[in-house]
């Protein structure tokens, strides 16, 4: 089973369907991620049949084809944003947008050219999340402020994500060289990203804790996404020594201790997220 | 046969020219007299008296390698919080590197924690106390302050990207990982607060990110190059990969 595919199984029928109601939205990510759970794998979003020794030493193309289902997600919503009305035709903000998005099109390309004929091709996007958000203010009744607001609130999602999967499976890349190196390169660079679009909203660079920095959305479904986003973060245990206890001064506070490391987020978690803006 | 770079790191020299620092944009970033040299196999002992604390290889390497940077960055951030600049600066760039200064003690103190549990044979274990030289800076000014940390930060990025190759071990691979980002996001973070007014794109620009929308990874021996000017303890980095 390809990635599409298996985003397919849990995306196709559910998020298609009109969300209107919180409950109902609620339900569908439910049921999201415990068939992410029943698909779970370290990182298995290989092939039907593969076997589980196969998923222990990592599967590049499915590796790959999860980090180009991110760079697709990004690289179109960066787009979106800049055809939009939202972000002004100069300005800070646009020229923060302009940088990534240019990135992010240079990932797509690159991961396309890694993958070659293994490489997945692009999902239909809905940034509106089934209606409940309208970042690109397609919407007439909805206002510039609110707009922006999402937009911004888009973009750290799915950079702080984006770090965090990319981070995930570095591991399984051990011994692929320059293909381990390129994840390397192009995770810093979200990294980069994240930073930046989260001091543009008024946040610090880096993760306090498991704090989301993102307000109520009002709609459940998208606040239990954005805890998915950061949940774990909170982690102070780095590599069997709780950092709290290396001193007592600031450097150790939970704060600091926290938001000096960043945590990674497994290829489940990272596609459960992507699902939820993914219609097919 | 595989062609090694014995890389000394710290060289005397450099402490001793440091002076002499070629300027770039008021950051003293090359012309030291940092020693690189090629050798091969046979002229290790030859390139690398044997009193000079080598790095080592795969795992130990890169632990020493990394502690080496983040013992540079937190003596360095020690230093900025002790300037002038600093207890003068506006709050958002007092609050930046105060957090910064609070990573980097942090990553520092993690690795002297992991590389004493981690590796076995104490004479493997890069010493604590690395002296460095910060003579170039001028910690009551805030350009000098903020490229200097920009340069670190960058080159951070760039050393644990490139050095990624080398570690053997899944989890030292994600630990890495986990602080690498975290340089990135300082990076950025500088990068952008420079020139406030100015470019926008600064903080993942083309000077740093290609074409390909890939960021720094540097060889130990670029690493030395941007940094060896401030390492007055030697050491070498002789076969990162090992074998």
């Amino acid at each position: 089973m390809n990635i599409i595919k298996f985003l397919d199984e849990f995306t196709t029928d559910r998020l298609q369907q009109p969300m209107s109601s919180r409950r109902e939205m609620f339900s569908q990510l439910g049921s999201i991620s415990k068939k992410a759970a029943m698909l779970a794998v370290p990182f298995g979003l290989a092939t039907a049949g593969n076997k589980a020794h196969a998923q222990d030493v990592g599967d590049v193309p499915a590796i790959f084809n999860l980090a180009l289902t991110l760079e697709y997600l990004e690289a179109e919503f960066y787009m979106k944003a800049l055809e939009s009305p939202v972000l002004g035709s100069t300005g800070k903000a646009r020229e923060i947008y302009e940088q990534i998005s240019k990135h992010e099109d240079a990932h797509v390309a690159f991961l396309k050219q890694a993958l070659g004929n293994g490489a997945i091709d692009k999902p239909t996007f809905d940034f509106t999340v089934g209606g409940n958000f309208d970042p690109f203010m397609q919407n007439t009744s909805t206002s510039m402020d609110t707009a922006y607001t999402q937009l911004l609130i888009l973009a750290q999602a799915f950079e702080d994500t984006g770090v965090r999967a990319y981070k995930g499976q570095a591991a399984n890349l051990i011994g692929q060289g320059e293909l381990l190196t390129a994840a390397l390169q192009i995770h810093s660079v979200e990294a980069r990203h994240a930073s930046e679009i989260r001091r543009l909203r008024g946040l610090e660079g880096w993760i306090t804790g498991n704090t989301t920095g993102i307000p109520d959305l009002g709609v459940e479904a998208a606040n239990d996404g954005v805890a998915l986003v950061y949940e774990g973060e909170q982690n102070t245990n780095q590599g069997g020594v709780d950092v709290t206890t290396l001193g007592s001064s600031d450097p150790f506070s939970f704060e600091s201790s926290t938001q000096a490391y960043d945590e990674p987020m497994d290829g489940q978690t990272a596609s459960t997220i992507a699902g939820l803006f993914i219609v097919s | 046969m595989r062609k090694k770079e014995s890389i000394d790191a710290g060289a005397q020299t450099a402490a001793r020219n440091r002076r002499n620092f070629l300027k770039v944009s008021g950051l003293a970033l090359a012309g030291s007299g940092l020693l690189l040299a090629s050798c091969d196999n046979d002229d290790d002992g030859y390139m690398n008296p044997d009193d000079v604390f080598d790095l080592g290889s795969g795992d130990v390497g890169v632990l020493n390698y990394a502690y080496a940077l983040e013992q540079l960055e937190a003596a360095f951030y020690t230093n900025v919080l002790d300037g002038s600049y600093w207890a003068g600066a506006d709050t958002e760039e007092k609050a930046i590197l105060e957090d910064l200064y609070n990573h980097e003690v942090n990553h520092r103190d993690w690795f002297k924690a992991a590389i004493g549990a981690n590796v076995t044979n104490p004479a493997q274990r890069l010493p604590d106390n690395l002296e460095f030289d910060f003579s170039s800076v001028d910690f009551s000014n805030r350009t000098s302050v903020l490229q200097t940390a920009q340069a670190l930060e960058d080159t951070g990025v760039g050393a644990y990207n490139g050095a990624g190759i080398y570690i053997q071990t899944p989890l030292y691979l994600t630990l890495a990982g986990k602080i690498v980002s975290v340089e990135a996001r300082h990076a950025a973070a500088i990068r952008s607060i420079i020139n406030p007014t100015g470019d926008f794109k600064a903080f993942a620009g083309n000077d740093i990110v290609d074409d390909n929308g890939l960021d720094a990874a540097y060889t130990p021996t670029k690493v030395f190059e941007n940094a060896g000017p401030f390492i007055v303890t030697p050491f070498t980095y002789k076969n990162p990969m090992g074998s």
